[in-house]
């Protein structure tokens, strides 16, 4: 067997392991939220668990753990920018402390 | 005229024009999606009291469909793990899959719109059935888009396999990150919108 095809093998298998971690983090999920936690541990584990669902999918599923460096700096980028959209919000219910 | 770098690298980004553009694509497409829930934080934060999506929504529903899209997703690599391995046979029976799973997905959701509005739940009833009916159409447009670019490559565009592989081998790897992109969306979405 050739070194390329020994390596798509090895990340087949990898793909399993990773689809099934996925199909155990959405059981998870759903089972915390009977628990009817108070709101703010509620979304803390409900985020939690989807941003380490949402990596294994992008590092594993779309290869982000071996991508090319501009790669990397564009989703820094959007990060950036991603961040300061989701930030809007949080200055409004602050009442804009500091933009007034 | 050919078109450049669609299989060699380009010196300056290291990358294929195919792949460079797919992942600038995606960051248009984080923004998109991020101003919707940056809203979705708004409405909620702001609404003096907020219905938890359970006691409106399906979650044994969007359970399945959870399970439906990320077993899609695991077809998705498979069909292009199957082409880098050089078996066009088995690229299309997982490309096939993953297709028939967006159609499950698809069907599923019908039937959870049509049973709202049968109770009389449309967008316009309150500010939570809005933001659901927003960000669940709005990814379901993507899904129909990932469906059909799918197709494609599983139908007429498979022809490129015989005169130039490789390229079509990229071809599917980019149509794949568009589709775990829709994935991801949905993994965020289920919680936000079914659980909390």
């Amino acid at each position: 067997m050739s070194d390329h095809a020994a390596d798509i093998d090895r990340q087949v298998r990898i793909y399993i392991t990773v689809f099934v971690a996925l199909l155990a983090l959405t059981i998870i999920t759903v089972a915390v939220s009977r628990y009817h936690l108070p709101i703010r541990e509620a979304v803390a584990v409900a985020l939690l668990v989807a941003t380490i669902k949402g990596s294994l999918v992008a590092c594993y599923f779309m290869h982000l753990i071996s991508e090319r460096k501009l790669i990397y700096a564009v989703l820094g980028l959007t990060a950036v920018f991603f961040a300061a959209l989701l930030a809007l919000p949080a200055i409004t219910v602050s009442d804009g402390f500091w933009i007034h | 005229m050919e078109i450049p770098y669609t299989v060699e690298l380009r010196r300056d980004t290291g990358l294929t024009n195919g792949k460079i553009g797919i992942w600038l694509f995606l960051a248009s497409e984080v923004m998109l999606f991020g101003a919707l829930f940056a809203s979705y934080i708004l409405i909620r934060t702001g609404a003096p009291t907020w219905p938890r999506g359970d006691t409106i929504l399906n979650v044994p529903l969007a359970t399945l469909n959870t399970m439906v899209l990320i077993t899609s997703s695991v077809t998705m690599v498979m069909a292009w793990a199957s082409l880098a391995r050089g078996r066009f046979g088995t690229f299309r029976i997982y490309m096939g899959a993953t297709i028939l799973l967006g159609c499950v997905f698809l069907v599923v959701k019908y039937f959870e719109y049509s049973h709202k509005f049968h109770d009389g739940l449309f967008p316009s009833t309150n500010n939570f059935l809005a933001i659901y009916f927003t960000l669940t159409g709005l990814h379901m447009l993507h899904v129909a888009g990932g469906m059909a670019v799918n197709a494609y490559f599983w139908g007429p565009g498979a022809k490129l396999w015989k005169t130039n592989p490789e390229w079509f081998t990229n071809r599917v790897e980019h149509a794949g990150l568009f589709w775990h992109f829709v994935d991801l969306v949905w993994i965020f979405l289920f919680p936000t919108l079914y659980l909390l």
